[in-house]
């Protein structure tokens, strides 16, 4: 994968601008401009080796002159010719040549260049333009205009529909609002019968699932079964799992392969509450049971699930579980005061900080699986069910990655703050309100009778983490970043980048890591809008995930420039990146954050990650 | 109510556990007892959880280690779990519900057939707050109204025969309010045998580390027959 060793040299410069890239092997790789056709009509895509973007910082390539390039103009107007270079400060004299031609070879708005930014930048007047242009934080523009806002509406998202009861609403108030929804989730036995439905109550979705239930069964007989269609600007997935129909319908732009994953997770937190064994008992018995009993209870499981994916989850998109970022000797204080007083009835055991793993211990054989742990982490920190109680719980639980056979015996506790001196005694005080400053305790037994034992443990693990300070640790850890997630700055991760926000992925660890999303959040002025410009970052993240992982893409890097955001995304056998700078961020500033990125989570990498967690 | 400001009273520790249908209000009731607080549309409880909260009476301090279970039906066969080696138990009914008092008759034969004999037994109507006799007018023996806003559907005088031939303690509460919800923790306080209660640590007390044998004890204890009555706070 190494590139031709193209003929850098230092950059002494003070400003030393991004290194463009190399020259290609060979032209059959990757050397092709993909154009893709996007949601967005400016999106351009380019795809290029991978080892062109492993340049360290301040080394510089020359440009190949014997490629033809084109010039693209990132944002439409005059920016796109440029004027004739004079300042030849990189010495790239060949460049001229393809300078010259540039304005006559403009190419159509949608084809980005791979050299255009550096291109461009040889003008002192385009320069200051870009200067300034370059400051435009991602989503402005869309924000500002508001034209064609495709998300118009999300913050009601989750607003509930008014029931029957309510006066002074008609039938057809209720339909309104139903259908304004961008969002849908249905469950339904393949006898027809509802089971589950993210907005609205029977009364409004039961003819609903008649139909999706007469169009599935239809397929279903032909032996050809539906797996998705689209009508006007909703896609409908369909997933089916025995016994159950799962409906997806979506305005918000995943991919079918997106919304299947979110069925599937749908289904998972049904298995947990039954086993696999149970549901089918209930169907074989009888076809047309009604499953909403049985499932009593766990509606708001069902729903905060759903929201975590319409809201916009990263673990839920990379399939990756998120860490608290803790020194490697840290981490091994805590992992190690856990181990030491392992019950012997202990299956798993987890220390949790606001949704990000601190510690894990675990049998030498069993691995942790990230979609057991998404359904726990979204009972505990997402839904109410356990919180709100104070306390400790026990709850049984199936974990179907593990053993969609049979249930698992759950210990949950919530630590105390340590400022608090209380030490042996579990208080049932409240809990921080704040679910990202929560730190939980999990222990995982198959003995339906080892609550005493695993309480026990817990107050030891207390004791000790008390004792040599791990709790306080953990507490300061989440204390340290902007918003008390836990989460770097990102001018602390990648220093003078223009990137606002990005997502590693470890695939090895199967974990991810991002900055903080308060700055990014803070740029956008009201704090009502925060939740509608976290979906516009997380749609984008779904677009750039879905390219990359669309089937036979085989794509290694994506640019794309939109009209909102500029975005980067980069797959190796290692990691998986996808970074979002402002719309007018040249793709050599972006592939500079995007290596600074990728440096300091390699220089952090044990950190970041729980690499094995505490085995025994 | 949760100080014990050294004094040295004999502090023992009680097992409590809470049954009844889904959606009665026992998370409810505990949270009002444990923490005075309480929250509109609380979530269900999953599995079962674990509180504790001190109730002191004249002549001692008495811990309830409280499990409060989770009403649905598919939780049911983890209940013996919960109510095994109890020395009090909760049946919580809604009075605004008819077929959840008819739940809460089974639980109380069940724990009649199956816990610790000598089991004392509350059984609760909840949600006083949305009938007419709310408005904390001595509650217990009044009997309901029946004006046509009342959302009460089950007379107190049905409860209250059933409860006496049960020979269970009987109370109408109001997490909401709070209404007459610690006089339920307290009048079990009262009603547990002092036989049955093992003093084993001071109100500091060590943790749960021999908590495990502590829930092995057996109680044999006889009733005291006088038990309802004891509500002295």
């Amino acid at each position: 994968m190494a590139p031709e060793t193209p003929p850098g040299r230092n950059e002494s410069s003070p400003d030393p601008p991004p290194p463009p890239l190399p020259p290609r092997r060979k032209p059959s790789e990757g050397s092709l401009q993909v154009a893709f056709t996007k949601p967005i009509p400016t999106t351009a895509v380019s795809s290029v080796d991978i080892a062109t973007l492993s340049f360290p910082d301040g080394t510089r390539g020359t440009f190949p002159t014997n490629t033809m390039r084109v010039v693209s103009s990132p944002i439409p107007g005059p920016s796109g010719h440029a004027s004739p270079n004079r300042g030849s400060e990189d010495g790239l004299t060949d460049s001229m040549s393809v300078m010259s031609f540039a304005p006559t070879m403009r190419p159509p708005g949608d084809l980005a260049s791979l050299v255009g930014g550096e291109l461009n930048k040889k003008s002192r007047a385009w320069n200051m333009l870009r200067s300034q242009s370059a400051t435009v934080p991602p989503f402005e523009s869309v924000e500002e205009y508001g034209a064609s806002d495709d998300l118009a509406g999300f913050e009601h998202e989750f607003d509930d529909i008014p029931d029957l009861t309510t006066e002074g609403v008609t039938d057809d108030q209720r339909l309104a609002l139903w259908k304004s929804k961008m969002k849908h989730y249905m469950i339904l036995s393949s006898a027809g019968k509802p089971i589950y439905s993210r907005h609205g109550d029977l009364s409004l979705v039961n003819s609903y699932m008649g139909i999706v239930q007469t169009i599935i069964s239809f397929y279903e007989g032909a032996s050809n079964p539906l797996l998705g269609f689209t009508a006007g600007n909703a896609r409908f997935v369909i997933a089916i799992e025995g016994p159950l129909y799962f409906v997806a319908i979506s305005r918000l732009g995943e991919s079918d392969a997106q919304l299947r994953a979110q069925l599937d997770a749908l289904y998972m937190q049904i298995l947990s509450t039954l086993t696999l064994p149970t549901l089918k008992n209930i169907f074989v018995h009888r076809p047309s049971s009604d499953l909403r009993k049985p499932l009593e209870g766990t509606e708001s499981l069902l729903s905060s699930l759903a929201d975590s994916f319409s809201k916009g989850s990263p673990s839920a998109l990379l399939g990756a579980l998120e860490c608290l970022r803790l020194r490697k000797s840290q981490r091994a204080t805590i992992t190690n005061a856990f181990l030491k007083v392992r019950s012997e009835k202990l299956l798993y055991g987890l220390i949790v900080a606001g949704g990000k793993l601190v510690s894990v211990i675990r049998p030498r054989k069993h691995s942790l699986h990230p979609s057991d742990l998404q359904l726990i982490f979204n009972m505990l920190f997402e839904s109410g069910n356990v919180q709100a109680g104070g306390g400790e719980s026990w709850i049984p639980l199936c974990l179907p990655a593990f053993n969609n056979r049979g249930y698992l015996y759950m210990y949950v506790s919530f630590f105390d703050p340590p400022s608090n001196t209380t030490t042996a005694e579990p208080a049932p005080s409240d809990p921080p309100t704040n679910p990202e400053e929560q730190i939980a305790i999990i222990l995982i037994s198959p003995d339906k009778e080892s609550f005493y034992d695993l309480q026990e443990m817990r107050n030891k693990v207390a004791d000790k983490l008390l004792a040599n300070g791990g709790l306080a640790l953990v507490a300061a850890a989440l204390a340290a970043s902007p918003d008390r997630s836990g989460r770097p700055a990102l001018a602390a991760v990648a220093p003078g980048s223009p990137l606002s926000h990005f997502l590693y992925k470890s695939r090895a660890n199967v974990q991810f890591c991002m900055p903080s999303l308060a700055p990014f959040l803070e740029h956008h002025a009201a704090a009502a809008a925060a939740p509608v410009v976290r979906r516009r970052l997380l749609s984008l993240y779904h677009r750039l995930h879905a390219s990359m992982h669309a089937k036979h893409a085989h794509l290694r890097v994506l640019h794309s420039v939109g009209d909102g955001a500029a975005s980067l995304a980069w797959i190796t056998p290692v990691f998986e990146l996808y970074c979002v700078a402002g719309p007018n961020v040249s793709r050599a500033a972006m592939t500079q954050g995007a290596n600074k990125v990728v440096q300091w989570a390699k220089r952090e990498e044990e950190r970041l990650f729980i690499i094995g967690g505490g085995v025994f | 109510m949760a100080d014990s400001a050294g004094a040295p009273r004999p502090s023992s520790s009680v097992k409590l556990v809470l049954l009844g249908e889904a959606a009665v209000g026992k998370s409810s009731l505990v949270l009002r007892f444990v923490n005075n607080d309480f929250q509109e549309n609380k979530e269900p409880t999953i599995g079962a959880a674990f509180l504790t909260q001190k109730c002191n009476l004249p002549e001692r301090t008495i811990k309830f280690e409280i499990w409060d279970t989770a009403g649905q039906e598919r939780f049911a066969s983890l209940a013996p779990m919960y109510y095994r080696n109890a020395q009090a138990a909760l049946v919580v009914y809604d009075l605004t519900k008819p077929t959840s008092l008819i739940k809460a008759k089974h639980w109380v034969a069940e724990l009649q057939r199956q816990a610790t004999p000598g089991i004392v037994i509350a059984l609760v109507g909840n949600k006083l707050d949305l009938t007419n006799d709310s408005a904390g007018s001595s509650g217990e023996g009044e009997g309901g109204g029946d004006d046509a806003n009342d959302a009460r559907k089950v007379p107190t005088e049905e409860a209250q025969t059933y409860a006496e031939q049960e020979d269970l303690l009987f109370f109408e509460t109001s997490a909401k309010t709070g209404y007459n919800v610690t006089e339920v923790f307290t009048a079990i306080a009262n009603a547990i045998p002092e036989t049955s209660l093992k003093t084993a640590r001071g109100p500091s007390g060590a943790s749960g580390v021999n908590r495990s044998e502590e829930q092995r004890v057996n109680l044999n204890g006889p009733r005291d027959p006088n038990a309802k009555e004891g509500c002295a706070c």
